[in-house]
């Protein structure tokens, strides 16, 4: 890829989506791109890249988005997280919400295993929790990844990083050399595209987001929209879930951190916008 | 340090779990039959055991059911490591007192998730 045409892409991952993309990184970028421009009919990166400038065709646009957007996940991904919603957070929101639904968001959710670890532990504490009711959405930038995800579908490789084997055995069969999740845990979950930079307009708030490894991925100039669009869809007294090391500190004032729970974030009651 | 017995009959297999597991911090020891695995346990019981299932002379299952009904032989974490991948083998092993499940083939991002997940690093 020509050096321009590095700089256009990175260029139109920042405006559209907030994605921080280094254009320096020619091979990383060039091997998302392949792809695309393969599934796009063009004969190289460099053809798509001049019908682009063309013709600024909006959906190619978004092709190029999506693909240098996916980033990697695994299932129960740094596991403190998903031992702090087990132990605390639900039980926590179980008492203050009493038949009411809790909603739960897992936003740029990829190809799915966040969600589906909140489903799996959710199903696996329905003994505990008789009464409580829980909502599950995801939502990506990426119809691919919403298609990936939707599926339950899954390879080897993928259902052994970060995948308890007992939870394997409860929650999968297996089909052909893939492993595909019980229905019973895809319908505990519904599915949206969403730009979280975007004007949202969710239904109805949330009462925990997890929103991990996003905010490090974007620009320095869309963090704050991002961090006012989740406050504006958590519910008061909410938990917004970052990834690990991510911080807010002069980012924006609309959440502040949960004392000795790294990672955990609540609305900032002084912060007025995000009201 | 933590010890682990990598039982496994194929020599490349071995030396390469070796390679994983050190880098974890563990001290390893190997055995190419769960026989062999037996006598090795009942010298010295070790932290962990990466256990392979089919294997000449004792395979994977049989011995993990000797070893359960040793002195001692409850204290082991027993992470079997296998190409069986389907869900009746699990299910066995489970059932036979493994603590985890390896489905070949492995990477050391894999070896060290289960890990974790057993509370072994």
């Amino acid at each position: 890829m020509t050096r321009e045409d590095c700089e256009l892409a990175a260029q139109i991952c920042a405006s559209r989506a907030g994605l921080l993309v280094d254009p320096d990184k020619t091979y990383f970028l060039e091997s998302r791109l392949a792809p695309v421009a393969r599934r796009e009919g063009f004969n190289s990166i460099d053809d798509m890249m001049g019908d682009l400038k063309l013709k600024r065709d909006d959906r190619l646009a978004w092709a190029i988005v999506e693909a240098l957007a996916a980033g990697e996940t695994a299932f129960y991904r740094d596991r403190k997280p998903f031992q702090q919603f087990e132990t605390e957070i639900l039980p926590t929101l179980a008492r203050l919400r009493g038949l009411e639904p809790i909603r739960i968001w897992s936003a740029a959710c990829g190809s799915g295993q966040e969600i589906y670890s909140l489903a799996m532990s959710v199903a696996d504490l329905r003994a505990d929790l008789p009464e409580t009711k829980v909502e599950l959405f995801a939502s990506d930038l990426s119809e691919r990844a919403l298609e990936k995800a939707q599926s339950g579908l899954y390879t080897q490789f993928e259902v052994q990083r970060g995948l308890p084997i007992r939870k394997l055995v409860a929650h999968f069969e297996k089909s052909e050399e893939m492993w595909v999740l019980s229905p019973r845990i895809r319908q505990m979950v519904r599915w949206r595209r969403v730009n979280l930079i975007a004007d949202l307009n969710t239904n109805g708030r949330f009462d925990v987001i997890f929103c991990r490894y996003v905010l490090s991925g974007m620009t320095p100039q869309m963090r704050p929209r991002l961090l006012e669009n989740l406050a504006r869809a958590l519910t008061p007294d909410g938990f917004l879930v970052l990834g690990e090391g991510e911080s807010i500190t002069g980012v924006s004032e609309a959440f502040q951190p949960v004392a000795g729970r790294p990672g955990l974030f609540a609305r900032n009651p002084a912060h007025r916008a995000a009201a | 340090m933590k010890t682990c017995l990598v039982v496994d009959d194929s020599r490349v297999i071995r030396k390469v779990a070796r390679r994983i597991l050190e880098d974890l911090g563990f001290e390893i020891a190997e055995a190419s039959d769960g026989m062999e695995a037996l006598a090795w346990c009942r010298a010295a019981m070790p932290d962990a055991i990466l256990l392979d299932w089919n294997m000449p002379v004792m395979n994977g299952i049989e011995f993990l059911r000797h070893l359960r009904s040793e002195p001692g032989g409850a204290k082991p974490t027993v992470v079997f490591c296998t190409v069986e991948n389907d869900l009746e083998h699990i299910r066995e092993a489970l059932a036979a007192g493994a603590n985890e499940y390896i489905m070949k083939p492995f990477d050391g991002d894999i070896i060290a998730s289960k890990l974790v997940e057993v509370g072994l690093a």
